[in-house]
């Protein structure tokens, strides 16, 4: 059994996508996603990859577009500026149906925003990042160990589902480390008969296009695509329990900030309080079979993030109205500490018996 | 091949690498003229099998349905990004071009352009000229002239305030990363075996690993200019091959290299770090 | 063994990321939760650089340590921003060749040594880091005494091997500065 090491999540992010066979890295320098790029120069050469960094998000992303595009298993990584940049790219990955992975290592926005950890492209995560009607999946790892064994998840999530998949991270998550298992290297990559490859004469010749300029083309296109949706929505929502079972007050929060809502709901417990925790694993698809099994008890829902209250919107979605749903966040790159969160339980709490 | 009676004797035929559809080309464009020569330069040199092609936005951006290769159609401006990566990932033994037009290369992918360029990259890129925006309708190009009316320019192209046109060949040409850089036309047949010449030889560069090649094709836009096709042929010359003066640019071949990167290294023999003689800086 | 949270403060240069490293190691050499989160940012090009570690039987919570137990501060900028946040039978390590002012603080252990000094006299220069770790393994016992040196030979790069030595004197003489 492999030893467990103490790596950056960067690092691990980049080590696991070469172990679930990422042989081609396009990126370009941000604060606080450096070390998974500079990780990748250093390995990538070493295992018969290719390390790129290119002129731009923009390039970056179209490069992921391009290797995709040619069959191959291929990641990006930035954080949050660079992130709308690789916009352009991920809008035409969807309408190509083209795997992909793209790491977004967030820091705090908007526009130049700070380079401290936020969850603030939450909606850009799983709303619009890009132009049309497409989703991406999006994980949210929590731990370090987390962050390994969604990079397996997420290629392998690209490719049944030719999709983009985001690994949504933070710069905390990014930055700190924590023993990690790393999973054994798998060569598993799909056969993709729709690649551009050159045809050798041997078939028709293969078109990655987005392109419908009759209307009714796009929409059955975008339709089939809509259908794969519904199916990834009923098959690969993704959540952590803790202690929800009985819980008067659910928290939901994912990565970091689950973090810290999980020592809160401990000394609230601690205090007799029945608090409980939903980590969402995958932001989409949103958990919502999980929250909704917590509607039958919960008196309170408590979204708690990094940032000005964007996931609350799906988990009031989720809720429909049964039960109030509250938020507290700190935003700009702040932390919030299990202090303040218990605070806000005790402060439900408190409505609670009223 | 198609069995032909005895009598008869094949003169001209559509090339395999050109498929039997009808393009969305206005008439009198030369974009026909183009896609026809690289489909025989990818006959002639038996490449079909082993190509990719990158389609542009653009009035070609429906090239991948014509050219018989695998295709894939790339956003406005980063086919370079593209082909960088598709060249990456299948290898030296393929062959991968871009075809583009003069907003999409030299305005919205100017950066794509100039580091594809820059890094080498072993791809082949034609490039369409024709001063305008055709597929938008006739807006004013980063090659557009110094007082041509456009939509966009309709006074005529300020240069005190719309700047002046990007001469694309002379550009590139300081770039160590360039193998081949030729501005030809096809406003006749002589030009138009000009053109195919040029054409044919940056796709062997890429086969022979000699390094980047762009061929620069200046051509016109009957239908945005709003001349027939002959006047449209007369205004270029008239107009766009003294600004664009045809010819080759950069040819490391001819220079006696045996490619871009025996070149550049010979330019930068004086410098230590760059020749190698000296470690990398820490 | 309960947790234990901990804040290294400095400036940049002065190895407090690899002293964190060092006690994040020993935990997970014993089996232990542990995590690791520097500061980022600006604090890397020269200015001041912290880092939180955790040790804990149970899952870890937030990596972030607000409230330490412990706090080893290399520098006085350091010092004065930690000082009052450690917790209630914390402790406090300051470097006092590099720290001049050392308040008392109710209830928390103040620990100063002039680790600096100490590291330059036995030629060690460079090395004050692993002294305080040292020390702070005599004051706390956050792991077994065998677990430092373990944990030494893995942080410490193999191309580096020279260094092993040094880092276990540096350790050994800031276990003997509590005698």
């Amino acid at each position: 059994m492999a030893e467990k090491v103490l790596m950056k999540g960067n690092e691990v992010l980049a080590e696991a996508a070469l172990r679930a066979g990422c042989r081609f890295f396009f990126g370009y320098p941000i604060t606080p996603q450096t070390e998974l790029a500079a990780y990748m120069s250093k390995r990538m050469p070493k295992v018969g990859g290719t390390y790129l960094q290119a002129e731009s998000e923009v390039a970056a992303i179209n490069m992921v577009y391009g290797a995709a595009a040619a069959g191959a298993r291929v990641m990006t990584s930035s954080s949050s500026p660079g992130i709308s940049l690789k916009g352009e790219g991920v809008s035409y990955m969807a309408g190509a149906d083209l795997p992909g992975v793209i790491i977004n290592v967030q820091r705090g926005g908007p526009g130049l925003g700070g380079i401290q950890p936020s969850q603030s492209d939450y909606w850009q995560a799983t709303r619009a990042l890009g132009h049309g009607d497409f989703q991406m999946i999006v994980f949210a790892p929590s731990t370090v160990q987390e962050m390994a064994d969604c990079a397996f998840d997420a290629f392998d999530a690209a490719d049944k589902y030719r999709m983009p998949v985001m690994i949504l991270a933070d710069g905390m998550l990014g930055q700190m480390m924590e023993p990690v298992k790393l999973p054994e290297p798998r060569e598993s990559a799909p056969e993709k008969p729709w690649a551009t490859t050159g045809h050798q004469n041997k078939r028709a010749h293969n078109i990655v296009n987005s392109l419908y300029l009759q209307a009714e083309d796009l929409e059955r296109y975008n339709r089939e695509r809509f259908e794969r949706y519904d199916y990834i929505k009923e098959h690969e929502q993704r959540a952590e329990e803790y202690l929800v079972e009985d819980a008067d007050i659910v928290i939901v929060a994912f990565g970091a900030s689950a973090r810290v809502a999980r020592s809160a709901v401990m000394s609230a417990r601690e205090k007799g309080i029945k608090a409980g925790l939903i980590r969402p694993i995958t932001l989409w698809p949103f958990p919502t079979k999980t929250i909704e099994a917590a509607c039958s008890h919960a008196k309170h829902f408590l979204s708690v993030e990094m940032n000005m209250g964007q996931m609350v919107d799906d988990v009031r979605l989720a809720v429909n109205g049964r039960v109030p749903v509250h938020f507290f966040g700190r935003t700009g790159g702040v932390i919030p500490t299990p202090p303040e969160v218990l605070a806000e339980i005790e402060k439900l709490n408190g409505k609670a018996g009223e | 091949m198609t069995e032909t009676a005895k009598e008869t004797k094949v003169v001209f035929e559509r090339p395999h690498s050109l498929l039997p559809v009808v393009t969305n080309y206005c008439p009198g464009c030369t974009h026909g003229i183009v896609n026809r020569l690289v489909a025989e330069t990818m006959d002639e040199l038996d490449i079909e099998g082993k190509t990719v092609g990158i389609a542009p936005v653009g009035c070609s951006v429906m090239c991948y349905d014509f050219f018989g290769c695998d295709m894939i159609e790339a956003a406005h401006g980063r086919a370079p990004a593209v082909a960088t990566a598709v060249k990456r990932v299948l290898g030296p033994d393929s062959v991968v071009f871009a075809y583009q037009g003069d907003g999409d290369l030299a305005s919205i992918g100017m950066a794509e352009t100039v580091h594809a360029a820059t890094r080498g990259e072993h791809i082949t890129i034609i490039f369409i000229n024709n001063a305008i925006y055709g597929m938008t309708g006739g807006q004013m190009a980063p090659t557009s002239l110094p007082n041509q009316v456009t939509q966009t320019s309709p006074y005529g192209r300020d240069v005190s305030t719309a700047g002046y046109p990007i001469r694309v060949c002379e550009l590139l040409s300081s770039l160590d990363g360039v193998a081949y850089l030729e501005r030809v036309t096809v406003d006749t047949p002589a030009n138009i075996r000009k053109a195919k010449k040029a054409i044919k030889k940056a796709f062997q560069n890429q086969v022979d690993g000699v390094g980047y090649s762009l061929v620069e094709v200046v051509a016109t836009c009957p239908t945005n200019w709003g001349m027939t096709p002959q006047d449209a042929f007369k205004w270029m010359r008239e107009n766009m091959l003294p600004y664009y003066p045809l010819g080759v640019y950069k040819d490391v071949v001819a220079d006696g290299y045996a490619n871009a990167a025996e070149a550049a290294a010979a330019r930068a023999a004086d410098c230590p770090i760059a020749s190698g003689s000296q470690g990398g800086a820490q | 063994m309960a947790t234990q949270s901990m804040v290294l403060a400095g400036f940049g240069g002065q190895g407090i990321l690899f002293a964190g490293k060092l006690i994040a190691y020993a935990g997970l050499i014993e089996g232990r939760e542990v995590s690791w989160l520097p500061s980022y940012g600006p604090e890397m090009r020269g200015g001041t650089a912290n880092c939180s570690v955790t040790l804990s039987d149970e899952a870890i919570g937030s990596p972030l340590v607000v409230e330490p137990m412990v706090l080893m501060a290399l520098n006085q900028p350091s010092l004065d921003k930690f000082v009052n946040a450690v917790l209630p039978d914390g402790i406090i390590l300051a470097d006092s060749a590099m720290v001049p002012n050392i308040p008392e603080v109710d209830g928390v252990k103040v620990c100063a040594l002039p680790a600096t000094t100490m590291a330059e006299e036995a030629g060690l220069k460079g090395l004050a880091n692993v002294i305080m770790v040292g020390r702070l393994f005599a004051e706390t016992g956050f792991c077994k005494r065998e677990t430092l040196d373990a944990a030494i030979e893995k942080c410490v790069p193999p191309k580096k091997a020279a260094m092993i030595e040094k880092n276990k004197q540096a350790l050994e003489i800031g276990i003997q500065s509590a005698q």
